[in-house]
């Protein structure tokens, strides 16, 4: 006889800090079906941008994610430049890339922790954050700031990297290299790691093309696509470096791709402050003409795509946001249903899922299922529960 | 009266409560350092204990009277089995043969109160962590009991732990042998099932059900859980000595010997993920178990 019981993860779980709501229907420990709900966090980032003038978005949209705070802003000003067609100072191109591809270190790192705490390896988890530290500290050398950054602008950096810091970076980064190899082995080589991660939470290659899912996660099953090499933006055309592509398609696999790119954005990271130019490091935009643009970054967690719209004005009349969680996230429904709840916890989280990049809201009508609020409706079902709330304090 | 100052005094619950929660800050303690972390102060675990007796005690609807009885179970009979083995090793043929038997019983209760408690309190999430916990007893004694067995036969067929003890002092620690080796090694990755740490914590794993066995429970019961588990990570320890290591009982000699296996132990813990249930299931009846009818068989053979 099957007894189905939902084991609900979310939406305040002490699995994932964010609120989501993952319903696991088990049978004994088997998931058999899951549901996946999210929308608990929805900001209205699209609307908002577009009351806002061009140059204040990228502090926007750097607050979509606190993780790829820097991916956000850099496809965003990819969009706008794509719109305006300007080609932008050289070294502003190489400290973008340089500060994406730290991003990318921090990221996976936290990523490796996050995975450790999951399946209740704490100890990775504090060592992993430990050799995040010195990244972050490069991070508040080279921008002032440690999570926000706010380095992109229309036309270029905010920042330059001075050169007395390059030796103290480069040096940073050869102290990174013997962590990486550290963790590179406890993962591959622990026999306890490899019997929780191997073979769990599959997602074959023909799957992840079904299901549309990018960055990371779709290298672990096989696909090579990364925008960094099909549409190379930044200076990544200008260094060499390779795509990390495993087969497998397991959780095992995730980790080993996240873990090899560490090494290769090091080398991107090593190459640019080697070549970087002499130079102005930013292009005064003095207007932005009317069309559209789009703009594509790889984001630690996959592609990130940004479209902005222009009618000649100071502000954007639209302002389109994908972020690569919005598609990898509803890949759980293949890859966990099939394993032990044990196993769950970690294929859902072996996405690197990040739930405020990605919250959408629509409102249906229950029957003809058709939209029926707009932006302006939502906005004033916010003032009036804002106004009520005020007076009730009264 | 002297068997009431044993049980609730010395060497009973106050002494082996306070010990307990000690070696708990000391497990804290070293997690925290080997995890670049400052750690609690000494006191903390006390503090925790205090705060827990303050905080209302909340008992989900329709839970079974089992629900609040059970802590209590548990906590009594881990008081038990401290006692007797307190007082064993100050006098060692003051206690009844056949207390090896009694002592092995008393430790099978923690897990099944944890167990009855969690299901009557109706959590689905509960009931997943008490059956993982159910499989996990299931799994851990056999190998347990095969070690003790080997005790039992190097100590020519006594079951009496004051016999067990004389026997060592006599003859030489069974750990010094080859089948006394092997039986150890298997008591201690029982051992740490039975505390319920890495890589066996599955039937309270955080991560995925929540805390699980102890989901519904707070205030006094939770309290008493804690010290249950405290007292359990002093008397697991001192039965090993005990049966293993029993050559050179004096305090300093014991306190190195518990300090010795506290950090097995906390190293065991630290440097493991936590298994699945069937994967725990599958190592506790392979491996160990075959580790365990070797001890034996080594054993019988004089080795």
């Amino acid at each position: 006889m099957s007894h189905k019981v939902v084991v609900p993860i979310g939406p305040y779980h002490p699995l994932q800090e964010e609120p989501e709501y993952f319903r696991l229907y088990v049978e004994g420990e088997k998931v058999v079906d899951i549901d996946i709900v999210i929308g608990y966090m929805h900001r209205g980032i699209e609307e908002l941008s577009e009351h806002k003038h061009f140059d204040q978005i990228p502090f926007l949209v750097e607050r979509i994610c606190g993780i790829c705070s820097t991916s956000h802003p850099f496809a965003y000003v990819n969009a706008v430049e794509d719109l305006i067609k300007i080609t932008i100072p050289e070294r502003a191109l190489y400290i973008r890339t340089i500060i994406a591809e730290m991003e990318r270190i921090h990221s996976h790192l936290l990523w490796l922790g996050l995975a450790g705490h999951f399946i209740g390896y704490n100890t990775v988890w504090m060592w992993s954050w430990r050799y995040r530290e010195p990244v972050l500290d490069m991070f508040e050398m080279i921008t002032g700031n440690r999570n926000h950054y706010a380095m992109m602008k229309v036309g270029g950096v905010r920042r330059d990297i001075k050169d007395e810091d390059v030796p103290i970076l480069k040096k940073t980064l050869d102290d990174l290299v013997p962590a990486v190899d550290m963790f590179k082995g406890a993962v591959m080589d622990d026999p306890v790691i490899k019997a929780r991660l191997k073979g769990i939470g599959i997602l074959t290659k023909q799957q992840a093309i079904d299901w549309a899912v990018v960055g990371p996660t779709a290298r672990a099953s096989g696909i090579n696509i990364d925008v960094r090499k099909d549409d190379p933006y930044g200076a990544y055309d200008k260094v060499s470096w390779n795509v990390i592509v495993e087969e497998d398609g397991d959780i095992f696999a995730k980790t080993k791709v996240r873990i090899l790119e560490m090494y290769e954005s090091i080398r991107i990271i090593r190459e640019c402050l080697d070549k970087m130019p002499k130079g102005p490091i930013d292009f005064d935009v003095k207007d932005i003409p009317p069309g559209e643009g789009i703009g594509r970054v790889e984001a630690p967690r996959g592609e990130c795509f940004h479209y902005v719209k222009s009618d000649g004005t100071n502000r954007p009349i639209r302002h389109k946001i994908r972020a690569p969680s919005y598609m990898n996230v509803a890949s759980n429904k293949i890859a966990a249903v099939g394993g032990t709840i044990s196993d769950a916890t970690i294929t859902l989280a072996a996405v690197d899922p990040c739930y405020c990049c990605t919250e959408r809201l629509t409102v249906l009508d229950k029957h003809s299922n058709k939209n029926i609020m707009n932006g302006w409706d939502l906005i004033r079902l916010s003032q009036e529960k804002t106004e009520k709330l005020r007076n009730s304090i009264k | 009266m002297r068997t009431l100052f044993n049980y609730l005094i010395f060497p009973g619950f106050l002494f082996s409560a306070c010990v307990g929660l000690i070696a708990c800050w000391i497990d804290r303690k070293v997690t925290a350092r080997i995890q670049w972390r400052v750690g609690p102060p000494w006191y903390q675990n006390f503090v925790d204990i205090v705060k827990l007796l303050g905080k209302e005690t909340i008992v989900p609807a329709g839970a079974k009277i089992t629900f609040l009885l059970s802590p209590v179970l548990g906590l009594l009979s881990t008081i038990l089995v401290a006692t007797i083995l307190g007082v064993t090793v100050r006098l060692p043929l003051e206690s009844f043969i056949g207390d090896l038997i009694v002592v092995l019983y008393l430790l099978i209760i923690p897990a099944i109160s944890i167990i009855i408690g969690a299901f009557s309190s109706r959590n689905p999430l509960a009931s997943i962590g008490a059956s993982r916990e159910m499989k996990l007893v299931l799994g851990y004694e056999l190998p347990f009991i095969l070690a003790i067995t080997v005790i039992i036969i190097k100590s020519a067929g006594s079951i009496q732990i004051g016999s067990i003890l004389n026997h060592q002092i006599n003859f030489g620690s069974n750990l010094a042998s080859f089948s006394g080796m092997l039986a150890f090694l298997v008591a201690i990755i029982c051992m740490q099932a039975k505390l319920g740490f890495a890589p066996f914590d599955m039937s309270e794993s955080e991560q995925e059900i929540m805390g699980g066995v102890f989901i519904e429970y707070s205030g006094l019961p939770l309290a008493i859980f804690k010290l249950t588990k405290a007292i359990l990570l002093y008397t697991m320890p001192l039965l090993l000595i005990i049966l293993f290591w029993a050559k050179n009982l004096t305090i300093l000699a014991s306190i190195g010997k518990y300090i010795a296996i506290l950090v097995i132990i906390i190293l065991i813990k630290n440097t493991n993920p936590r298994l699945r249930i069937d994967q725990a299931i599958r190592f506790f009846w392979g491996p160990v178990t075959s580790l365990a009818i070797i001890a034996i068989a080594l054993a019988l053979f004089g080795l």
